[in-house]
C-alpha cells in the first residue's frame, strides 16, 4: 500500500499527539455569546507513552479529547495525530466513552467483533477469543450487555477498542460511572493491558490518584478558559506505591498547580466555584 | 440404602424451615382467568336478577358464537378480517418504516414533511370513509386504505422519533470505526431506532384493529364489524352482537402479545423493557 508506506515515512519519527496553540470557542445562547473553552493549548505524546490529562470538572478536558480525536472541529490551532491534521474520526485511534458506548443490541462477542469486519472469519474469531479473554469475559460471549455490570460493560468497550488494534487509545473518564472498587481493579487491569499491548493512550480523568496510578506523564489543566497548567513526569514502576514519599510529593505538585492542598484548601484564590 | 433415602429427604426440606405456600401455576395465566371468570359470574348474576333486556347473557352470547360456528360464518369473519388488517397494515410498516427513518436522518426532509404528517394525522380514519368508499367502491380496498390510513401516521411518526432520539455515543462510536453510510444505517441506526419503532408498530396495530371493525361497518359486506351491524340490522341479534365483540376483544390481545413477545427478544428488548 503506496498509501500506508508514506503515511509511515512522514510519521516515523513524529510524536503521536502533537497540539499547538489550539483554541476553542463555542457560540453561546444569548445573542453574540461566546464560551471561551480552551485557550492556547500546546501538548504532546510520544509514541506509546501513557498521558493523562487532570483538571477541574467542566474544564474543557473532554472538549479537548474530542477535537483530538476528530468529533469536534476546533476554532483555530492545529492538531497532528501521527503527523497528519486530524479531519474527522479514524479508525486508528479508538475513543473510549465514559458509559453507554457498548451497543445493546449485540452481544459481547459481537461488540467486540464490531471493528472487525473486513478481516477473514477466522482471523476475527481468534481476534474476538483473544481480547474477550484479556478482559476477563470468557464465558459471556453470548450475553448482551445490560445484563452485565457497569464494570464488565467498560470492559466490552476497552476490548471492542483494543480488537480493532489501533494506535491510539482516547479515553474519557472511562472509569468514572463505576464504583471504587471496581475503578479500582479497572486501573490495574487497564496497567497490565497497556503494559502488554504498548499502544499510546491519551486519559481524560479528573480522579488525580488514578492520573498518578497509571500515566507516564500528568497533564494538569486550569479551569475554564482551559490551558496546560503544567505537566508532571511520573516514572515510577507500575504498579505504583501510593504510600511512596515519591507518589505523594507528585500528588502534592498536581494539587499546587490546581491552586489547592491536598486537604481541600484552596491556594490564594477565593473557595467556591 | 434407608440412610441414603433419609439424606434425600433432608436435601429436599427446605434449610431454613420456611413453609412453602401454595402458589398458583403460571399466575400470569391463570390470574386473568380468575378475574374474566368473576366477571362472567357478575354478568350472569346480572342478567337473573334483572332480565336481559340491555344486555344478553353470558349463556345466550355463548350460543351466539357456537351457532356462528355452526354456519361457519365466524371463521370467514375472521379471515376476512384479519385479510384486510394484514394488507393495510404491512403496506403502513412497509412505507411509514423507509418514510419515518429517512425523515429522522435528514433534518431538511424533517422540516419539510412533519407539519404535513401533523395535520393528517389527527384526522381520523372514520371521516376518510365517505372518500375511501368514493374512490374504492364496496370493495376490500376501501377498508385496507383506511386502515393503511391509521397505521401508517403512527408508525413514521415512531420511526422518525427513534431515529432523532438515537444516543450520539453510538453514532460516534461507529464514526470511529470507520463505518460508511450504509453499513452505518445497517449496524448501528436500524437496530438502534428498532426497540421504539416496534413500540409504534405494537401501538398502531392496536388502532388497526379498531379500524377494521369501523370500516367493516360501512364499506364491506363481510368481517368482524359486518357481523356486528349485520345482526343488530337483520333482527336485533343482540347475542351475536356482543358475541362479536368478544371475538374482536380476544382477537386485539392474541395481536398484542405477538408483538410484545417479538418486543422481549434480547436484540430490542434494551430499549423497551426495563432491566
Amino acid at each position: 500500500m503506496g498509501y500506508e508506506s508514506a503515511m509511515n515515512e512522514n510519521s516515523r519519527d513524529s510524536p503521536a499527539i502533537s497540539v499547538r496553540d489550539l483554541w476553542m470557542t463555542f457560540v453561546g445562547r444569548r445573542q453574540g455569546e461566546e464560551i471561551h473553552v480552551l485557550q492556547h493549548v500546546d501538548l504532546t505524546v510520544r509514541r506509546g507513552e501513557f498521558v493523562c490529562i487532570v483538571g477541574p470538572s467542566g474544564c474543557g478536558k473532554t472538549t479537548l479529547l474530542n477535537i483530538i480525536a476528530g468529533f469536534i472541529e476546533a476554532t483555530r490551532g492545529e492538531v497532528l495525530v501521527e503527523g497528519q491534521a486530524v479531519r474527522g474520526p479514524d479508525p486508528r485511534h479508538i475513543y473510549i466513552f465514559q458509559e453507554g458506548g457498548v451497543f445493546p443490541w449485540l452481544t459481547v462477542h459481537d461488540n467486540i467483533g464490531f471493528g472487525l469486519s473486513r478481516r477473514k472469519p477466522a482471523e476475527r474469531e481468534a481476534t474476538i477469543k483473544h481480547y474477550v479473554e484479556m478482559v476477563g469475559l470468557g464465558g459471556f460471549e453470548q450475553v448482551y450487555p445490560r445484563a452485565l455490570s457497569g464494570g464488565m460493560r467498560q470492559r466490552v468497550e476497552i476490548a471492542r477498542a483494543l480488537a480493532a488494534d489501533p494506535e491510539i487509545l482516547y479515553m474519557d473518564e472511562p472509569f468514572g460511572a463505576l464504583d471504587y472498587i471496581t475503578r479500582y481493579k479497572m486501573r490495574a487491569d487497564l496497567v497490565r493491558i497497556w503494559q502488554a499491548e504498548r499502544k499510546t493512550i491519551l486519559f481524560v480523568t479528573h480522579d488525580i490518584d488514578e492520573a498518578l496510578q497509571l500515566a507516564d506523564r500528568v497533564i494538569v489543566m486550569s479551569r475554564r478558559p482551559a490551558t496546560v497548567q503544567t505537566v508532571v513526569e511520573f516514572a515510577q514502576p507500575r504498579p505504583r506505591d501510593i504510600d511512596s514519599p515519591e507518589y505523594l510529593g507528585k500528588r502534592h505538585q498536581i494539587f499546587a498547580a490546581m491552586g489547592m492542598t491536598p486537604q481541600g484548601d484552596m491556594i490564594g484564590e477565593k473557595p467556591g466555584d | 440404602m434407608a440412610t441414603n433415602v433419609e439424606q434425600n429427604q433432608s436435601a429436599q426440606a427446605d434449610p431454613i424451615g420456611r413453609k412453602k405456600r401454595p402458589r398458583l401455576p403460571w399466575p400470569a395465566f391463570t390470574l386473568p382467568c380468575l378475574v374474566a371468570g368473576c366477571l362472567l359470574l357478575t354478568w350472569e348474576a346480572v342478567i337473573r336478577f334483572w332480565g336481559s333486556e340491555l344486555i344478553p347473557g353470558p349463556l345466550a352470547v355463548v350460543r351466539g358464537i357456537a351457532e356462528l360456528i355452526r354456519k361457519g360464518i365466524l371463521l370467514k369473519y375472521i379471515v376476512a378480517s384479519l385479510f384486510r388488517v394484514t394488507w393495510g397494515f404491512s403496506l403502513a410498516v412497509a412505507i411509514g418504516v423507509p418514510f419515518g427513518l429517512f425523515l429522522g436522518w435528514f433534518r431538511h426532509a424533517y422540516q419539510a414533511f412533519n407539519p404535513l404528517i401533523q395535520v393528517l394525522r389527527p384526522i381520523s380514519p372514520i371521516a376518510w370513509i365517505p372518500l375511501a368508499i368514493l374512490w374504492f367502491g364496496i370493495s376490500d380496498a376501501a377498508p385496507i386504505f383506511l386502515i393503511f390510513l391509521s397505521s401508517v401516521f403512527p408508525i413514521t411518526v415512531s420511526a422518525t422519533a427513534a431515529v432523532q432520539g438515537i444516543q450520539p455515543v453510538y453514532l460516534r462510536a461507529a464514526r470511529n470505526f470507520g463505518l460508511g453510510r450504509v453499513q452505518l444505517f445497517r449496524r448501528v441506526i436500524l437496530p438502534a431506532a428498532l426497540p421504539q419503532i416496534l413500540t409504534g408498530i405494537r401501538i398502531s396495530l392496536g388502532v388497526a384493529w379498531l379500524v377494521v371493525v369501523a370500516a367493516e361497518m360501512i364499506a364491506v359486506n363481510s368481517g368482524l364489524g359486518y357481523l356486528i351491524i349485520d345482526a343488530r340490522n337483520a333482527g336485533k341479534r343482540y347475542d351475536l352482537v356482543v358475541a362479536g365483540m368478544l371475538i374482536i376483544g380476544l382477537i386485539g390481545l392474541v395481536l398484542d402479545l405477538i408483538v410484545r413477545r417479538i418486543e422481549r427478544h434480547e436484540m430490542v428488548g434494551w430499549g423497551t423493557s426495563p432491566r
